[in-house]
């Protein structure tokens, strides 16, 4: 007995097998992946070692700054993961041959969501057992709460992701910039390295808007006081689901522009 | 695939596009076109530059959305049932590319996923048969010379067996023999599988060799339609190549339309 795929699984998983050829062709793709997030480690790894030294544990109880770095990098390379593999598509010019097959604009943002799980393992997976034998933090402890954080962050960074895309179809590869830097813009409003009331006052009310600072704070809570916090985490989870709205309703809306205004073909150039 | 296409009605035309239009802005790229395609027909789509005829594609194939009209695939309408007829169409284009940093056998395979083909390996296999592509599917499509990623393309639009396929340019990149011997494919592919086959094409010999019937636009209009052998008799010419000049360039448009 064969086991057949549904038609749109099937067509979701070709799109994910495109990209694992890619993967597969190329091995500094894969190493591409890991650089980086190695990099950061190393960097805030040694900054925490050197700061409990001589400041004391409070600055750094818990492995806050090894934490907030992993769960930074989830929600950066998930964004570009979804973002590059489409972005891929631009490059090679392939995107009118997918939107004129029988793919679903649906499952294609399902195949981009996926590509971004598995660029995230790739990139991450080793770095945290890097981080376990070097730093000596364990992420994998947070148990059910690392898998809150996780489905959150991750969340985020498909609604931006989905946001980049509508860009890419409305502007071509002249916003592929935005693809590698909007997260970025997170960075210093997310308090993912500092709490957020080291932010002014006025600051806090735009950072509190922003699903990434309530997790990174629900992070401090859990490493350095050991207070679980799932109030935050349903906040985040709320704004989430205002991000992923506009960022599915921008990717439909700029979908359906690209077709008025006739860029879909020869989208690449 | 093509013995379980959904024909809305066995009477239906695989192709029926009527009135359709496109406008960006001041600009009429496609101004009200109507035409037809029935199975195991050719119809050839001409034009000189910018004449409507890769728009006119691409609004068939859903990438380009119409002002106005309507296009009817196996008596289906695209605008609402896309997702029914596009496994039973495909194309082949210059404005795309297939993935050239992987191999003609991955690529293919992608293909094959999205478009439901039924037995993979089995398809891939005829198509490197009939296209001559057996050496070359592990290798890179980047690595292939400029003729070997036309076939490849090739393969791409027959890898589900389409009712419907959409040919822009296919033998552009050809040398005269492979492009002769991918003419008879293509013949025999319409032929066997009564399939039909819209065609823009710059080549005259090759409408006059393929093409049951031609659509000659100018300005975003049909200005000429008819038989290849027709249109020559029509307007007392030896070749497509004259009537295609007479008509492109406005001299005798109005004795050309709607010849038998």
């Amino acid at each position: 007995m064969t086991f057949t795929l549904p038609a749109g699984a099937r067509r979701v998983a070709a799109v994910v097998l495109r990209h694992v050829y890619l993967f597969r062709a190329s091995w500094p793709r894969l190493v591409d992946l890991m650089y980086w997030p190695t990099v950061q480690l190393a960097m805030w790894g040694f900054l925490q070692t050197y700061l409990s030294h001589r400041t004391g544990a409070a600055v750094t109880a818990g492995g806050v700054f090894v934490g907030a770095v992993l769960l930074w990098d989830i929600l950066f390379r998930a964004q570009l993961g979804f973002s590059i593999s489409f972005l891929e598509e631009l490059y090679a010019r392939n995107l009118g041959h997918l939107l004129a097959s029988p793919l679903r604009p649906g499952e294609f943002i399902l195949a981009l969501m996926l590509m971004s799980l598995i660029r995230v393992t790739i990139g991450l997976l080793p770095v945290t057992f890097i981080a376990m034998w070097y730093f000596g933090f364990n992420i994998y402890a947070l148990g059910l709460w690392l898998v809150a954080f996780f489905c959150n962050l991750v969340l985020t960074s498909w609604a931006f992701g989905l946001f980049v895309c509508g860009l890419l179809l409305r502007y071509g590869l002249g916003a592929e910039n935005i693809a590698w830097s909007l997260t970025f813009a997170l960075l210093p409003l997310a308090c993912v390295y500092y709490p957020l009331a080291a932010l002014p006052e006025w600051l806090q009310w735009i950072s509190s808007a922003l699903a990434p600072t309530h997790v990174f704070e629900g992070m401090r809570a859990l490493l350095g006081a050991h207070q679980p916090r799932p109030d935050l985490m349903l906040k985040a989870l709320a704004l989430n689901a205002v991000y992923m709205t506009i960022g599915v309703a921008s990717f439909y809306y700029w979908l359906g522009d690209a077709r008025r205004r006739g860029t879909l073909i020869g989208m690449g150039e | 695939m093509s013995s379980t296409a959904p024909f809305r009605q066995q009477s239906a035309p695989l192709l029926a596009v009527s009135e359709l239009h496109k406008s960006y802005g001041p600009i009429e790229a496609v101004a009200g076109v109507s035409f037809r395609v029935a199975q195991g027909e050719i119809v050839g789509l001409l034009g000189s530059n910018g004449a409507g005829k890769t728009t006119t594609l691409a609004m068939i194939l859903g990438l380009v959305a119409p002002t106005t009209g309507r296009i009817e695939i196996l008596g289906h309408n695209v605008a609402l049932k896309r997702h029914m007829v596009a496994p039973f169409i495909n194309f082949e284009s210059p404005y795309v590319d297939i993935p050239l940093r992987i191999t003609v056998r991955q690529n293919l395979t992608v293909y094959a996923m999205l478009y439901g083909a039924a037995d993979i390996e089995q398809r891939i296999a005829e198509l490197a048969a009939v296209l001559d592509l057996e050496n070359l599917l592990d290798r890179p499509t980047g690595r292939l010379s400029a003729g070997q990623k036309t076939r490849v393309s090739l393969a791409k639009a027959l890898i589900n067996e389409p009712r419907l396929l959409l040919l822009d340019e296919p033998t552009a990149s050809l040398d005269p023999d492979t492009a002769d011997w991918v003419r008879g494919a293509l013949e025999r592919y319409c032929a066997e599988h009564g399939a039909g086959i819209l065609l823009a094409s710059h080549n005259m010999s090759e409408v006059e060799r393929l093409c049951t019937r031609v659509l000659i636009m100018r300005a975003g209009r049909i200005a000429a339609e008819g038989t290849p052998a027709g249109l020559i008799a029509r307007l007392g010419r030896h070749n497509m190549e004259e009537v295609f000049l007479d008509i492109v360039r406005g001299r005798r448009p109005d004795h050309a339309r709607a010849l038998p």
